[in-house]
């Protein structure tokens, strides 16, 4: 059969990368590097997850259909944040002609504990009201 | 005449290989149809958890001292070993694949088990965390219990904590009853050089619920935690 068969070393090699980078991102989850906390986490992960895809099942040796297959479900994870977050991370910046600020939204920034005071936090999530 | 049309027309005492189904035209051609269908079902496990996901991510927006709360109370220590187990648990899935493809046989079945024995280590860790948050009233509900001014929003935190790693437990289950046929079929013989297709597909669902965890630890362990003493 046409399965492509990686060495054994290999396996291992990306076994103790994915351990390496485990440890890196618990020890950078201690230090506060503010906002940049969020995306080094995720591009941990990210990295993580690419190394378990394309070596462990085998990807890089797949079929450019499988490829396109795989790339697809990333694309519209992306798309399903872009405009969920376009939306919701864009409340409050203008306000309509004859519209009212109150209640229309907040502008907040994603990963800063301060920034935002939560408005309506006590009784409904803020930006879910009109 | 291609082979595979000769074979459909007698279904019985014909000459090729046991495994090929006769809408195939050869093996190469059924397990690239098995591996992309798997492939497609991932994508739609992608979508599944991408909505939760998506939850987490908005809330998080909306509750950051919540949602750093909720995760300095999840046991850190915990988390990481679960992260190692499942991580070691994609080792040994992937090299019981590998078994198969070399056709070594008893190989395939002691991997398999390996990778049998570390998921249900991750999924008895979960039920040590489980149980300390039922202990705890850290269960969204009429149980509920919480201090503090972000009380509310710590429960939603929660529900997604349990929505999210309960959802992916439950993938877990499904994997090791999965591989428990699959390592009975390799036990038996089944597979060879020629088709271990199972084998594959079976390794590649156990990847993807590794790569769930791998996004779930820092998202829920981690993130969060320097911000809270800042």
């Amino acid at each position: 059969m046409a399965g492509h068969i990686s060495p054994k070393r290999l396996y291992y090699t990306i076994f103790t990368a994915l351990m390496v980078l485990t440890a890196i991102t618990v020890a950078v989850a201690f230090v506060n590097l503010g906002t940049l906390n969020f995306p080094i986490a995720l591009g941990i992960a990210i990295t993580k997850a690419t190394l378990v895809i394309l070596f462990f099942m085998h990807l890089k040796y797949s079929s450019r259909l499988t490829k396109l297959v795989c790339g697809s479900a990333f694309f519209f994870l992306l798309v399903l944040f872009g405009l969920t977050l376009s939306d919701y991370l864009s409340r409050g910046w203008h306000t309509a002609p004859g519209g009212v600020s109150t209640g229309a939204g907040t502008r907040v920034t994603i990963g800063s504990a301060s920034a935002q005071p939560a408005p309506g936090a006590t009784d409904a999530p803020a930006g879910a009201g009109r | 005449m291609p082979n595979g049309i000769v074979a459909g027309a007698d279904p019985h005492g014909h000459g090729h290989h046991p495994a090929l189904q006769h809408h195939f035209q050869t093996l190469d051609q059924q397990h690239e149809a098995s591996t992309l269908g798997m492939w497609v079902f991932l994508v739609t496990e992608v979508m599944f958890f991408g909505g939760l996901l998506m939850a987490y991510l908005l809330y998080r927006v909306w509750y950051p001292e919540a949602w750093a709360e909720g995760s300095l109370d999840l046991d850190i220590r915990l988390g990481g070993f679960n992260t190692v187990v499942l991580i070691a648990s994609s080792l040994t899935m992937a090299l019981a694949v590998r078994a198969a493809q070399t056709g070594a046989q008893r190989a395939t079945v002691r991997w398999l088990l390996a990778t049998m024995v570390l998921g249900v280590t991750f999924l008895g860790v979960k039920v040590i965390e489980y149980a300390e948050k039922f202990e705890l009233h850290h269960v969204p509900g009429a149980n509920f219990v919480y201090e503090g001014p972000h009380g509310r929003q710590v429960e939603i935190f929660f529900s997604l904590y349990f929505g999210l790693t309960g959802l992916h437990a439950l993938h877990m289950i499904i994997g090791v009853g999965l591989l428990s046929v699959i390592t009975w079929m390799a036990s038996r013989g089944r597979f060879s050089t020629e088709w271990y297709t199972p084998v594959e597909i079976s390794g590649l669902y156990w990847h993807f619920v590794d790569i769930v965890w791998i996004f779930l630890f820092p998202l829920l362990y981690l993130v969060d935690r320097a911000h809270h003493f800042a």
